[in-house]
């Protein structure tokens, strides 16, 4: 991935043979089948009613009315919103300033980097079951509340509509912080540290060498970061599947719960196509972003 | 848990003093981090404890009281009755052909794309790329649909057949960037010595790509196994499904059985983590692929 091209102009004279046609062909064929044939099936959809029997009837843009004046749906990209900016604030600013101060090799940090990402390799849906755990009425969250002296604010987390969400979100925020810490540490590890020394040697304190000398050279990190994180988010389904099935009330429902409902659990496939263009539209433009700079790596 | 470097980088700058201010803040360092680090591994810590305790003990003192009981029933139910035996090796017949499958397609599409000038390559991998980018509800009815037309829904085929075109274009984007670094000096004499495209390939190219094609594996095992929301979208049968989505069933039926809830969790978590403790390097390599440089 670096920019030590190979050089390609031997290559240039000769006809690109059949059976590498061929290599490229079959993966080709493969994702056209399984990603972008459905993808496009999705938009037909969208603009139809189906119950998944018969042939689907075309109803125009009734289902995108319909989403418009339905109160769940609102909800839930309310909850998206929250979602997105919570989930993305508090993994970011976690994971940066865990990266920064784990960054300098020093006596621990590699057993503070492996606790911290380790959660990362668990699966969504076990990391749900895990502050299920916690978050149950004799857990371990409100036992801590009550030997601190704390009862008042010991709670049914899961089973309330007003701390639902949240609930679910620190969870996923516990697993995601060591991701975004990775991500940093490495971008960390391309700034140039005889910057950061020459500016120390300057006077600089630690939060001016930080926010002036480190943070512009992690613009590009940062673009990922910001594109990865608000991907991931639009996508959340599995952690509140886990913990909340979006409930209760539809008060942790997210745009990827409630269309799942709407299209396997109600059947109304045109109405949950919908849903899932929605959230496509909202995503493009953040693909958009990841593959620009994709782009910039492979041109360098 | 090692201590290991973890990004080989490290190692380079370990030997440089550190400057003087940062030495005297040691202490202060550590007694941030160390807490910060219990409070982190806390919630994994009480789960395991949770379910190692006997059913009586939890039901008579609660979840979280002091252990009082060491018992393996959690485990035993778990695995037996509660299917999550059955489900570990459904997960292991889906991700280890899935993974194979992916790596083997996706080298061959970033060969293709890295080496040989075929009109439109960069736009081809771009959209390979933004493929895998897709969020999956927009997939997720035409693909249970594709899978009926095809005859195998419900069927560990299709769950494989999904896992491996969802996840090509990140594969063979990362590939293609190790791939294209790789001299052409080296397969330029190989084919004058009268080595085709297919043998280049076998011979000289993927030995080389070992390192990165490590790292992939370990990330898609991870990816695959973890997997729930392609699992439920073509799988109907409940003995069928593998570990993630069995352990939500579970839970669904164990309601108040927290050590066997507890149980089956650990059940799921331990293969990732071991693929993690095996591949710790490869590991963090592989998440920074296609992300930064």
């Amino acid at each position: 991935m670096t920019a030590v091209a190979a050089p390609d102009r031997p290559r240039r004279r000769t006809r690109v043979p059949a059976v590498v046609w061929a290599f490229l062909a079959v993966p080709a064929l493969v994702e056209l089948a399984m990603v972008f044939w459905p993808a496009l099936n999705s938009f037909y959809l969208s603009f139809t009613e189906w119950n998944g029997l018969g042939a689907a009837k075309p109803i125009g843009l009734d289902n995108f009315r319909n989403l418009a004046s339905d109160d769940v749906f609102r909800g839930a990209f309310e909850n998206n919103v929250i979602w997105a900016v919570g989930f993305g604030g508090l993994s970011v600013l976690g994971g940066l300033a865990l990266a920064v101060a784990l960054n300098r090799p020093r006596r621990g940090v590699g057993l503070y980097r492996s606790a911290i990402y380790l959660p990362m390799v668990f699966s969504l849906a076990v990391t749900g079951l895990f502050w299920r755990v916690q978050y149950q009425p004799d857990g371990t969250i409100n036992t801590f509340l009550g030997a601190i002296g704390l009862e008042s604010l010991e709670k049914q987390w899961l089973a309330n509509p007003d701390t639902a969400l949240y609930a679910v979100l620190i969870a996923a925020v516990w697993r995601q912080v060591g991701y975004v810490m990775v991500l940093y540490l490495a971008g960390l590890k391309s700034t140039d540290p005889t910057l950061d020394d020459a500016s120390a040697v300057d006077g600089a304190s630690a939060w001016q060498r930080f926010r002036f000398v480190t943070w512009p050279q992690l613009r590009g990190v940062n673009t990922v970061v910001f594109a990865v994180t608000v991907i991931d988010s639009l996508r959340t389904f599995d952690i509140v599947w886990a913990m909340t099935q979006g409930g209760p009330y539809h008060s942790s429902e997210l745009l990827s719960t409630y269309m799942f409902q709407q299209g396997f659990t109600f059947l109304n496939l045109g109405y949950a196509s919908a849903i899932a263009v929605v959230i496509f539209a909202l995503a493009l433009i953040f693909i958009i972003t990841y593959l620009v700079r994709a782009t910039k790596e492979e041109a360098a | 848990m090692t201590s290991a470097t973890l990004t080989p980088v490290d190692s380079a700058r370990a030997g440089e003093p550190a400057p003087l201010n940062r030495r005297k803040r040691g202490w202060g360092f550590h007694a941030v981090m160390v807490p910060l680090t219990l409070l982190w591994v806390a919630p994994m810590v009480f789960v395991l404890v949770l379910a190692f305790r006997s059913f009586d003990d939890i039901a008579a003192r609660g979840t979280a009281a002091w252990p009082d009981s060491f018992s393996l029933e959690g485990f035993q139910e778990a695995l037996g009755r509660g299917t999550m035996g059955r489900a570990l090796w459904t997960s292991i017949q889906v991700t280890v052909p899935a993974v194979l499958l992916s790596l083997l397609l996706a080298s061959w599409a970033a060969y293709a794309l890295s080496r040989f000038r075929i009109p439109g390559r960069r736009a081809i991998l771009l959209t390979m790329l933004a493929g895998n980018l897709l969020p999956p509800q927009i997939l997720l009815i035409p693909v249970s649909r594709v899978m009926e037309s095809l005859g195998i829904y419900d069927t560990l085929v299709a769950l494989v057949a999904i896992h491996v075109g969802f996840g090509l274009g990140f594969y063979t984007f990362v590939l293609h960037g190790f791939m294209r670094s790789i001299p052409g000096e080296l397969t330029e004499a190989a084919r004058i010595d009268g080595a085709g495209p297919v043998q280049i390939y076998a011979r000289i190219i993927m030995p080389l790509c070992r390192p990165s094609l490590a790292a992939l594996g370990a990330l898609a095992t991870t990816w695959i196994f973890n997997d729930l929301i392609w699992a439920i979208t073509v799988l109907r049968t409940e003995a069928k499904l593998p570990v993630t989505a069995a352990l939500l069933n579970l839970q669904g039926g164990y309601v108040s059985n927290w050590n066997v809830v507890a149980a089956a969790s650990v059940i799921a978590a331990v293969p990732t983590a071991i693929v993690f403790f095996a591949f710790q390097r490869h590991f963090v390599s592989g998440l920074l692929m296609g992300s930064t440089k």
